[in-house]
C-alpha cells in the first residue's frame, strides 16, 4: 500500500456515529486490500494520481468565515447547509426555509428513526462492487448529509449544500457524502456546491453522492465544482431511477490540479428519463476528468447527455461517455454529445464515447468533436467593430452558454452566467460586454 | 469616400477580382449588379478583411485611410459596414449582447463610455420596430435559427445601430417578401445623408425602384465592365447580362 493510501486513512476524521462504524470498517478493509490505480488501468489512463502522493492531515476545524476563504455564495432562496473543511458551519447555514415534506439532516445528528432510514438506503446506488474511492469514502466517512423528500412532496426552492475548502496551513483531506432520497412522485432540486481552494494549500476531497429516485419522482440536481487551484477532488455521483422517474443533472467543473468526477445513472424501472449536462473549463496546468456511465437496464427509457469543455493554456481534460444498453433494455433512446474547444495549441483533451449495446430495438446517437474557435463567427463579430479579444471571449462563453441555458433554476443561472463570462476575460474590462 | 483602384484579390491563389476600379463619394448610392459568381460578395469580403482572402495588387481607401492595412474591427470602427449575404449564426451569444458590444466598440472609438443597458434596450427595441423584427429576437442567439428574411432584417438593424459612413449591402433584398423590401428601402433612405454612402449589391431592379441609385455598375469576371445611371438597371432587367459579356469580349 502506498503512503497515500495509508496516511489518508490515518488522517480521516474520527467521531462518527456508532451506527456508521461497520460501514467504515468494511470500507477500510476494501481500501486496504486495494492498490492505487496507475496509468495502465484503462479508467485512469489519462488521469494521474501522482498529485496525491503527499501528506494530508485531518482538517482541524471548519471555523472559517466564507469571505475569508474567498467564497461568496449566491442567495438561492431555499435552505442552505454549509460545511467548511468538512465541518458543519451552523452560523453560515440556514434551515428555516426547509419546506414541509423535506427533511435535511446530518448523519451525526440523525435520530434513531433517521439513522434507520439512512442505513436502509445508503449504498443502494453505489452498490456492493464499488469503486476504490467510494471504499475510501466509506472508510473515512464520519458524517454526511441526508435529504429525505416525502412521497408526493413538491419543493419549490432548491436545497443548497455547500462544501468549502479553506486555508488551514497544512494539506488536509476531507470526506463528504450526500444521500438524496426522492419519494414517489415527489419533486425537488438540490445544488451541490464545492468552493474555495484559491490561493490555499493543497486539499484532497473525496465526495460521493447518491441520488435515489423512487417511482415518478423528479429531481433537478446540480453539482458545481467551483473549487480551484490546489483543491484536488475525486468524486462520484450515482443515481438510481425507478419507474417513471426523471433526473435532470447538471455538472460544472472549473479546473484545479486534479479533478476526477464519475457520474453513473442506473435505470431500474421503465419509462425513466435522465438529462445529464455538463461543462468543464480547465486552464493553466489544470486537469479535469469526467467519466460518465449510463446503465440502461430496463426497456422504454431515454437519456440525453451533453457535455462541453473549453480547455485553455496547457490544461488537460478527459471525457469518457459510456452508454451501456443491456439486453432487456428495448426501445431505449440514448443520446450523447461531447464538444470541446481548445483555445491554445498546448491544451489537450481526450474524449471517448464508449457504447455497449446488447438490445436490438434501440436508438443511440453519439458524437464527439474537438475544435478551435470558429474563425468565421469571430470575423463576423469583428466586422461589427468588436475586438478580436472581446470576440474570443464572447464566442467561448457562447459555446458553454448553450449548456448553461439548460439550467432550470433561474437564480442559479443568474449566478453562474456572469461568473463564467468573467472567467474568459483576461481583461476585466471585457466582462461587461458579455454578461 | 471609398476609392478602389486596380484591385486584384482572391482565395487560395485563384484570382476572383481582376483589376476592379470604383469610386464612391459621400452622399451617393451605388448599385452593383452582375452574374452569379462574378465577384460581388468577394469585393465585400475583401473590403471587410475576411480571413482567407488575399489582395495581390491594387488599393482600397476609405476616408483617406488604407483599408487593406487595417484589422477587420478597425475598418468597422472607421465606418465600414458590410451586411453579409449569408449572416453567420452564433448560438449561445445573445443577439442583444452582440449588438451592445458592437455599439460599445463604436462608442469607444469616438471616446464615449459604453451605453448604459437600459438606454440600449430602448434603442434596440425601437430599431426592431423600424426593421419590423419582433423584439424577442434580441434574446435569441445571434442569427440562430433565424429565417433568411429575419437574418437580413437583423443585418439592417445592425446597420441602423452602428451608423456607418459606408454601408455595403450584399443582397440584403434577396429572399425578402415585398413588405420586407420596403423595410430595407425605408431603412436605407432614412439613413441617406451627405455624409454617408451606400453600395447595394443586388440582382433585382425592383430594389432600385425604392432606393434610387446615383450609379449602377455591372461586375463581371472580377471587373466593373459597365457603369451608368439607374436606366442601366432597367436595361439589364430587360436584356440580361449576355450582351454585355459579348461586348466586353
Ligand atoms: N472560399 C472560396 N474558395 C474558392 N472559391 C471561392 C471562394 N469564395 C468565392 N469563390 C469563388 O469566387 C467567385 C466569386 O464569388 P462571389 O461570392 O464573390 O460571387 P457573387 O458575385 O457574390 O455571386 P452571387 O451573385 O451568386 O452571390 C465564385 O466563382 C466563387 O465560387
Ligand atoms: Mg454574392
Amino acid at each position: 500500500m502506498s503512503d497515500f493510501m495509508q496516511q489518508v486513512l490515518d488522517s480521516a476524521a474520527t467521531g462518527s456515529p456508532p451506527w456508521l462504524q461497520d460501514w467504515q470498517r468494511a470500507g477500510r478493509q476494501r481500501w486496504q486490500a486495494s492498490t492505487l490505480p496507475g496509468r495502465k488501468t484503462e479508467q485512469w489512463k489519462y488521469t494521474s494520481l501522482q498529485g496525491l502522493q503527499q501528506r494530508f492531515v485531518a482538517a482541524n476545524s471548519g471555523d472559517v468565515e466564507l469571505s475569508a476563504a474567498g467564497v461568496a455564495l449566491p442567495q438561492l432562496g431555499g435552505p442552505r447547509l454549509v460545511f467548511v473543511n468538512g465541518f458543519y458551519s451552523p452560523a453560515q447555514s440556514s434551515l428555516e426555509s426547509l419546506p414541509p415534506g423535506a427533511s435535511l439532516v446530518r448523519f451525526s445528528d440523525a435520530d434513531d428513526q433517521q439513522a434507520k432510514r439512512i442505513r436502509a438506503h445508503l449504498g443502494l446506488a453505489t452498490g456492493r462492487d464499488e469503486p476504490l474511492f467510494t471504499a475510501l469514502n466509506e472508510a473515512a466517512m464520519s458524517d454526511g448529509v441526508f435529504l429525505d423528500i416525502a412521497p408526493g412532496a413538491s419543493l419549490a426552492e432548491p436545497i443548497h449544500v455547500v462544501w468549502v475548502s479553506a486555508n488551514q496551513g497544512e494539506a488536509f483531506s476531507v470526506t463528504q457524502r450526500l444521500l438524496v432520497l426522492c419519494g414517489e412522485s415527489s419533486s425537488a432540486s438540490v445544488i451541490e456546491h464545492f468552493a474555495g481552494g484559491a490561493g490555499g494549500q493543497r486539499s484532497f476531497t473525496n465526495g460521493v453522492t447518491e441520488l435515489l429516485l423512487q417511482a415518478g419522482a423528479t429531481l433537478c440536481h446540480y453539482r458545481l465544482h467551483l473549487e480551484q487551484e490546489a483543491a484536488l477532488h475525486i468524486g462520484r455521483v450515482q443515481a438510481r431511477l425507478a419507474t417513471g422517474a426523471t433526473l435532470n443533472s447538471f455538472h460544472l467543473a472549473l479546473g484545479s490540479e486534479l479533478k476526477r468526477i464519475d457520474l453513473v445513472v442506473d435505470y431500474c424501472g421503465e419509462g425513466a428519463h435522465c438529462e445529464l449536462n455538463g461543462v468543464y473549463l480547465p486552464r493553466g496546468t489544470e486537469h479535469v476528468d469526467y467519466h460518465t456511465c449510463i446503465e440502461h437496464r430496463v426497456p422504454n427509457c431515454t437519456s440525453s447527455e451533453t457535455f462541453r469543455g473549453i480547455v485553455g493554456d496547457s490544461a488537460t481534460a478527459v471525457f469518457n461517455g459510456r452508454i451501456h444498453i443491456h439486453r432487456d433494455a428495448q426501445k431505449t433512446r440514448a443520446q450523447l454529445n461531447n464538444r470541446n474547444l481548445l483555445t491554445s495549441t498546448q491544451a489537450e483533451v481526450n474524449t471517448k464515447p464508449e457504447l455497449e449495446i446488447y438490445a436490438d430495438d434501440v436508438q443511440c446517437a453519439h458524437g464527439a468533436t474537438v475544435a478551435q474557435l470558429d474563425e468565421l463567427a469571430l470575423h463576423y463579430l469583428r466586422s461589427r467593430g468588436v475586438s478580436r479579444a472581446a470576440g474570443e471571449v464572447m464566442l467561448s462563453f457562447g459555446f458553454i452558454n448553450e449548456v448553461i441555458e439548460s439550467i432550470r433554476c433561474e437564480a442559479l443561472r443568474d449566478y453562474l452566467q456572469p461568473m463564467l463570462a468573467a472567467r474568459f476575460a483576461r481583461d476585466p474590462a471585457l466582462v461587461g460586454q458579455v454578461a | 469616400m471609398l476609392k478602389i483602384e486596380n484591385l486584384h484579390a482572391g482565395v487560395d491563389g485563384t484570382d476572383i477580382l481582376r483589376g476592379l476600379n470604383l469610386e464612391v463619394k459621400p452622399g451617393e448610392v451605388h448599385a452593383i449588379m452582375g452574374p452569379n459568381g462574378s465577384g460581388k460578395s468577394t469585393l465585400g469580403h475583401v473590403l471587410a478583411g475576411r480571413p482567407g482572402y488575399t489582395v495581390t495588387a491594387g488599393s482600397a481607401t476609405l476616408l483617406g485611410q488604407d483599408l487593406l492595412q487595417l484589422e477587420t474591427e478597425e475598418r468597422a470602427r472607421l465606418g465600414l459596414f458590410l451586411a453579409f449575404q449569408y449572416p453567420v449564426e452564433i448560438p449561445g451569444v445573445s443577439n442583444m449582447e452582440f449588438l451592445k458590444a458592437a455599439v460599445d466598440a463604436h462608442r469607444e472609438q469616438r471616446g464615449q463610455a459604453p451605453i448604459d443597458a437600459v438606454s440600449f434596450m430602448k434603442q434596440a427595441r425601437e430599431t426592431c420596430k423600424v426593421v419590423d423584427l419582433d423584439p424577442a429576437f434580441l434574446k435569441r442567439g445571434v442569427n440562430e435559427g433565424f429565417s433568411g428574411g429575419e437574418k437580413k432584417r437583423n443585418e439592417l438593424m445592425q446597420m441602423i445601430l452602428l451608423e456607418p459612413r459606408l454601408a455595403i449591402l450584399d443582397e440584403t433584398d434577396s429572399g425578402l417578401d415585398i413588405d420586407a423590401l420596403q423595410v430595407v428601402a425605408r431603412g436605407v433612405n432614412a439613413m441617406r445623408s451627405s455624409e454617408r454612402a451606400f453600395v447595394l449589391v443586388t440582382h433585382y431592379q425592383r430594389l432600385l425602384d425604392y432606393i434610387e441609385p446615383d450609379h449602377v455598375h455591372v461586375l463581371a469576371d472580377g471587373r466593373i465592365v459597365r457603369s451608368g445611371d439607374k436606366s442601366l438597371a432597367l436595361e439589364l432587367e430587360a436584356r440580361g447580362y449576355a450582351w454585355l459579356e459579348d461586348e466586353v469580349a
